[in-house]
């Protein structure tokens, strides 16, 4: 570590500082082509990692074309690769939400659980209502017990100053033994079985299938605009309003925001609540739209996947669109990969793991890839690397 | 003059901060008082047998006999603790009183499931015992790390890591070369968190989450994709109990602490080698003063990057070495995410503990009392379910960590990268 690398370090984080806070002044670089190495740099260290594990070349070979495929080549590839982004993106949304307010949330996951578990609840409880108030009615509780959900750890750091990230984590494992409990339940389970698995949604809280004119057997629901209207609405709070001012600001320098005027606990209380709104809703969607009924472990870690979603998308309610959508591109190749090429699904999230840490660490980025970047940073420090 | 106008504002928001958070726990005192009074209560007469030894044990001790009223003392002085909080609004005996009314809470729930029958006291210690070793070594892992300001989230993925290496390795080449290879695994780990945060600046957080989720991917995928093909590669021999003559003979004491195996002793000695290491060394000094102000500590002539490179290395061997006891050390076999969040209740036992080696310990030792609670009252009928038994740690980390974070205070620098000037 020489001086001079250092001083390039504290201009870099001056830079991300500043690109992240002025809306508008993108940096190319950080956008396109850290991401863009960061994509190429985790599939290929997965060849790396399936070569260690004895898969021979044609079989590798085999499963990027899976991949490829599976994600993208097809109507119903792009039909399973959205219907895998929407959870990923609403959950994103929200953790992206909460990192802009200096909250690192790592409840989605349980979040998601609550949620969805609230909408089937919704769902089979007040059978018989009209689509029209039913469907949405299902969807806003699953958001607002998510809210309640994500609420909690909010208040405890607000009143007690108890790290999010320990709360998070324990209401996550609390929810999955909740859960459990639940789907046991008499009033929950669905009748004549024994196993854990909840009542069915009826249809009318059922998200309409949208390509089924097509093939039945094409996923993608109308949980999609649901989505699209999370980020504008995402968007919009967080760079138009007042309140996702105060967010920002107290993520970017919580003392400054004190001194200004806005109430930190309160904040970090409805940050908290909005991010498990956005994760409640997802859950929703992922019942009322794919799966129809609770079954243990539904949340499926999208809940963990959308913390990557939201790094890799910057915390930008546009970047974790394409994140999630990238991120849904690669569960569907990777199951396509699975089936095709007999490799196991596992080495996906090995691939997103290693997108984080490369986006996460652009220094790393740069200094694998010293030519793809501007030589002179800031005029006068030259000599990447 | 600025100084002086905001200083008493200052005081007076900390001040009304700890009032609130004392009155908090008295609201939590109050209704766990509610919750004894009301749900655990015994029916009269009936009292609740523990046996401390077996037939086979050297020397023998007479069952304990608790009748059912002792759970309207627990009650009480729970209240009292908490009505004793809530109105005085004191915070100097906030955590001791949190503490000592969970346990309080623990007793009566002990006294309450066994009402009426026997339950084999002796047991359920020792696998309290067994059950905090890899907890108490993440946590101790967690302390290694904080002390020089490294937030180590990655606790989970290093032990994962050790688990998985130590049934890899250790099968392939037996136990004693399996452990080692699963603290030199963690240790590279370690090593791994380190150069992301301290080289390339990473967020500490995100490195750790990321870190868990590399290593749950690997595991799950070279055990799915290799392991139930090749089940010879995943098939260790266990480290079987050593048992101390003389010692092991103690009654509870004894097949408590001393007819265990490697990993907890390891685990004791690691303990009081950190605590000295850390409080009684010319070495220590540097690290925690890293830690606390690392400028300070740069002017000094003491190299930040490398004690942080060296001590986050460490810990990802402590952790390495936690990982191994739930191969070699309990089962012998990898199975997916088989630590399933233990690392990261060391990581709230740490905070528990207040960043010292034998306060991480101790939180160890109780939330491994937790789950062996869970494990064994499983057996006697009780009309709680499972899953809220196994609940009720998590349930309880939070509260502890809602509890105790004022008052224990990270040590100053963690979680900031330093850039030397």
């Amino acid at each position: 570590m020489t001086e001079r690398d250092d001083l390039k370090g504290v201009n870099e984080r001056m830079r991300a500082l500043l690109a992240r806070t002025t809306h508008g002044r993108d940096d190319f670089e950080d956008l396109v082509i850290v991401p863009l190495f960061a994509v190429v740099v985790a599939l290929i260290c997965g060849a790396l990692i399936m070569l260690a594990t004895a898969v021979d070349l044609p079989t590798i070979g085999r499963s990027f074309v899976a991949l490829a495929v599976g994600s993208v080549g097809s109507l119903s590839a792009w039909s399973e690769t959205l219907t895998s982004a929407i959870p990923l993106v609403l959950a994103g949304l929200g953790l992206g939400l909460g990192f802009r307010a200096g909250l690192f949330n790592i409840g989605a996951e349980g979040q998601l659980l609550m949620g969805g578990l609230a909408a089937v609840m919704a769902g089979f409880a007040l059978e018989g209502l009209p689509m029209v108030i039913h469907l949405p009615l299902t969807l806003l509780i699953g958001a607002s017990v998510g809210a309640a959900y994500a609420a909690i750890a909010g208040i405890l750091k607000a009143t007690t100053g108890a790290h999010e990230v320990i709360s998070t984590i324990m209401l996550n494992l609390i929810s999955f033994e909740l859960l459990n409990w639940l789907l046991r339940q008499p009033w929950v389970q669905r009748e004549g079985r024994s196993d854990p698995i909840s009542k069915s949604v009826p249809d009318t809280a059922a998200l309409p299938k949208l390509l089924d004119f097509i093939d039945p057997n094409l996923r993608l629901h109308a949980g999609l605009f649901v989505m699209l209207v999370a980020v504008f609405i995402v968007w919009w709070l967080l760079f138009r309003s007042k309140l996702g001012f105060a967010f920002r600001a107290s993520g970017e320098n919580p003392s400054a925001a004190n001194y200004a005027g806005m109430r930190a606990p309160l904040i970090i209380v409805l940050a908290m609540a909005t991010a498990g709104a956005l994760a409640g809703l997802a859950g929703a969607n992922q019942i009322t739209g794919v799966l129809g009924r609770a079954s243990p472990g539904f949340s499926a870690g999208i809940g963990f996947d959308a913390i990557a979603v939201a790094l890799l998308g910057r915390s930008h309610p546009v970047g974790i669109l394409f994140a999630g959508i990238l991120f849904g591109g690669l569960e569907a190749g990777g199951r396509q990969m699975q089936v095709d090429a007999g490799v196991s699904i596992d080495l996906i999230s090995i691939i997103q793991a290693l997108i984080i840490v490369f986006i996460a660490a652009p220094l790393l980025v740069r200094a694998i890839f010293p030519w793809g970047f501007r030589r002179p940073r800031n005029g006068k420090k030259g000599g990447a690397a | 003059m600025t100084d002086v106008t905001t200083t008493p504002t200052q005081a007076e928001k900390l001040d009304s901060a700890a009032n609130r958070k004392a009155r908090v726990m008295g609201g939590i005192l109050i209704a766990l008082a509610l919750l004894v009074l009301f749900a655990l209560d015994v029916v009269p007469g009936q009292s609740a047998t523990f046996r401390l030894t077996t037939a086979r044990d050297a020397i023998q001790l007479p069952n304990l006999v608790v009748p059912g009223a002792f759970n309207m003392v627990c009650a009480a002085i729970l209240a009292f603790l908490g009505v004793r909080q809530f109105l005085e609004g004191g915070a100097r005996w906030t955590s001791l009183s949190l503490g000592f009314g969970l346990l309080v809470l623990v007793l009566a729930f002990l006294v309450w499931a066994t009402a009426g029958t026997a339950f084999n006291l002796t047991s359920m210690l020792k696998a309290a015992v067994l059950a905090s070793v890899p907890i108490a070594l993440g946590g101790l892992a967690g302390v290694m790390s904080e002390r020089v300001a490294v937030v180590n989230i990655a606790i989970e993925g290093m032990l994962l890591a050790g688990a998985f290496a130590g049934a890899l390795i250790g099968s392939l080449l037996g136990g004693w070369i399996g452990l080692v290879g699963a603290i030199l695994v963690g240790g590279c780990f370690g090593l791994l968190l380190a150069t992301l945060v301290v080289t390339f600046r990473m967020d500490q957080i995100i490195a750790g989450v990321v870190i868990n989720l590399f290593v749950l991917g690997v595991t799950s995928y070279v055990s799915s994709q290799v392991f139930s093909e090749y089940r010879h590669l995943n098939n260790a021999k266990v480290f079987r109990a050593w048992e101390i003559p003389i010692l092991s003979d103690i009654p509870v004491l004894g097949p408590m602490l001393f007819n265990q195996n490697l990993f907890v002793y390891g685990a004791f000695i690691l303990v009081g080698v950190a605590t000295y290491y850390l409080f009684h060394t010319k070495n220590g000094l540097r690290a925690r003063a890293v830690g606390e102000h690392p400028r300070a500590a740069d002017t000094l002539g003491i190299d930040v990057y490398i004690t942080r490179y060296v001590h986050v290395t460490v810990a990802g061997m402590v952790a390495g070495f936690g990982g191994a006891f739930f191969t070699l050390g309990n089962v012998g076999r990898f199975e997916e995410n088989m630590t399933n969040g233990r690392g990261y209740i060391g990581l709230a036992a740490m905070i528990f503990g207040r960043w010292h080696p034998v306060g991480a310990l101790s939180a160890a030792l109780i939330f491994g009392f937790a789950d062996s609670i869970q494990q064994k009252l499983a057996l006697l009928n009780t009309p709680i379910p499972s899953e809220f038994l196994a609940m009720a740690p998590y349930i309880a980390t939070i509260i502890v960590v809602a509890g105790l974070v004022g008052r224990s205070r990270p040590p100053a620098a963690d979680g900031k990268p330093y850039v030397k000037e």
